[in-house]
């Protein structure tokens, strides 16, 4: 953090953190300073800049400034075919790139209208599932960290180590898996990738609770959280704030519970609410769906039939390698799509489903051409961080990590 | 009676002088409203006991390029009541590219109209903090105009002094 002077930042900026607060404080110093915060702070989870108006040691106001990491990925949707857009996908929530996978090519297939089979969907249920436990990992370690308690980092990435290692089995890589295909999955989850799937939700339960028990009687963790940013659930629905931040304002709001998608209404889980809407509430939302998570892959497992996992539908959905190689029909199919794309009907959706981090959208405008006429992606780290101004004002310095790291931004979503 | 139906009369049957359409596409509902009536649409739909649109989930824009009204405004709100999400879509021209911002109905649209001007260059008139999102305050385009080139413009962007 450095102190600014007031020709460093832009004026609009200045405007905006000089406008009137509503904090008041028993005994101002009337010694008003101006901090900048980021974007280079290993505590802004990526290159977040907050400026800070303070007096004393007390917030009077926050301006978050974003677009650091701008890389104009709803340009480039809209000059590229629906296909080469999915490894772009793995670099917004870079996180959980699964879960964005996921939400993609399942817009694209209600552009398109293509039915996917109940294998491929119960596999895109499990690896969904899957990022949500890495990323929710992460942000507990992140958090952990950025309040104090280091050990705890290693230990939540020490399980998320084990995800990618299934990913790795799944799809041949770690971390920018690409793994999803507009009509299934790019290969079948083979036993072994079962296997261990199994044994890591066998075992994840205990050490989520070693990890658990490092916090939960930590009393410096406990009390550095404890009625810090408080969200009341009226501001967090006006804020457009979702994902575990809302839940844990206690508002029962789940895409997979609201909007079924995929096989959600055939599985048999619990969304996970608390009522304080401070940030330890915000913390134990996410292991608590964690241990939600690990039960929704357990049943995955169990119900998952046998059968295809990819659609019957040449004209839209690539044909398997080996046919390209030895058949002409599936050839040309190929060079028809690898070329001139899918073409899905004129039309316009929206689809959203609930990412890692909250409502993860993808609204889509065709005109029947191979590339979308328009890629919209409704990030929900973008607007959960809008509540960061609510949450920090009247709140120490300090304080501004820890909420920070309760709402969990990333900023490859955030910035687009 | 249908969320949808319910919608249909409601606004029917309190803007009987408003010009509003109603469309569908693959069960999503959409409604088209003039721009000059979006804020009191958008703030009786978030109001209204029986629909309580509470949550703006996207504000966005198209740019059709060469139709007569340029852009259309598209807003995705939900309601938890209902379970139910809907579309508004609203044209504004080129010639006057503003509408009416509605961030004194949902505090969300805040950011979710920056962007949307920072990307189109639609201004939205009455909004608190009109200001650039991503893009630098110097920067004299909107990068996602269909004029645009995906190259980008050499040289307009700045670089940091020093």
């Amino acid at each position: 953090m450095e102190k600014l002077r007031k020709e460093d930042v832009n004026p609009k900026i200045v405007e905006a953190l000089l406008r009137d607060t509503d904090i008041t404080i028993d005994d101002a110093l009337d010694n008003e300073m101006i901090l900048n915060m980021g974007p280079q702070h290993p505590a802004t989870h990526g290159v977040l800049r907050v400026l800070l108006r303070l007096d004393g040691e007390t917030v009077m106001n926050a301006v978050p400034e974003l677009g650091y990491l701008h890389r104009g990925y709803e340009k480039m949707a809209e000059n590229m075919s629906y296909y080469e857009y999915i490894p772009h996908t793995d670099r917004l929530d870079y996180i959980s790139p699964m879960a964005n996978n996921v939400a993609w090519v399942m817009a694209v297939e209600k552009l398109a209208g293509i039915e996917v089979p109940v294998r491929a969907q119960y596999i895109r249920m499990m690896v969904a599932e899957l990022a949500r436990i890495a990323s929710h990992l992460v942000a507990i370690g992140a958090f952990a960290m950025d309040v104090g308690a280091l050990t705890v980092f290693l230990w939540t990435l020490r399980e998320r180590e084990k995800i990618l290692d299934i990913w790795d089995i799944l799809c041949g890589a770690r971390f920018t898996n690409s793994y999803t295909r507009i009509g299934g999955v790019a290969n079948d989850a083979q036993p072994d990738a079962l296997a261990k799937v199994k044994w890591f939700i066998d075992q994840f339960d205990d050490n989520l609770t070693e990890c658990e028990k490092l916090l939960n009687s930590n009393r410096i963790f406990i009390e550095r959280l404890e009625n810090i940013g408080i969200l009341p659930a009226e501001v967090a629905l006006d804020l457009g704030v979702t994902g575990p931040s809302l839940r844990a304002s206690g508002v029962e709001f789940d895409l997979r519970r609201a909007t079924p998608y995929l096989q959600y209404d055939k599985i048999d889980f619990n969304v996970i609410t608390y009522t304080e809407g401070d940030s330890l509430a915000r913390y134990f939302v996410r292991v608590d769906e964690m241990r939600e998570s690990a039960k929704i892959v357990r049943q995955v497992l169990d119900k998952m039939p046998a059968g295809e996992i990819m659609a019957n539908m040449p004209k839209k959905v690539l044909p398997k390698k080996t046919e390209i190689y030895t058949r002409m029909e599936e050839l040309i199919h190929d060079f028809m799509i690898v070329n001139f794309g899918i073409n899905p009907p004129v039309g316009e959706i929206y689809h959203a489903i609930e990412g890692s981090k909250g409502e993860l959208g993808f609204y889509l405008v065709s005109k029947g051409e191979g590339h979308p006429w328009k890629c919209k992606i409704r990030s929900p780290s973008f607007n959960n961080l809008q509540a960061l101004p609510y949450l920090v004002k009247g709140h120490m310095i300090s304080d501004v990590v820890a909420i920070i790291g309760s709402i969990d931004p990333i900023m490859g979503e955030a910035d687009k | 009676m249908n969320i949808k139906e319910l919608i249909k009369n409601k606004l029917t049957n309190n803007f009987p002088n408003y010009q509003i359409e109603f469309s569908e596409y693959l069960d999503e509902f959409c409604i088209k409203v003039n721009k000059e009536n979006i804020l009191e649409i958008c703030s009786f739909l978030k109001n209204d006991e029986d629909l309580k649109f509470i949550l703006s989930e996207d504000i966005t824009a198209v740019d059709w390029a060469t139709r007569k009204n340029r852009f259309t405004v598209v807003y995705h709100i939900y309601s938890l009541k209902n379970n139910f999400r809907l579309k508004i879509k609203s044209d504004v021209d080129e010639s006057d590219c503003s509408i009416d911002s509605v961030t004194s109905v949902w505090g969300a649209a805040n950011w979710q109209e920056r962007e949307c001007y920072d990307m189109y260059g639609i201004i939205f008139n009455h909004h608190p903090d009109l200001r650039r999102m991503y893009m630098p305050e110097e920067f004299e385009y909107y990068p996602l105009r269909k004029d645009f080139p995906l190259m980008g413009i050499p040289g307009s962007l700045p670089l940091p002094k020093k």
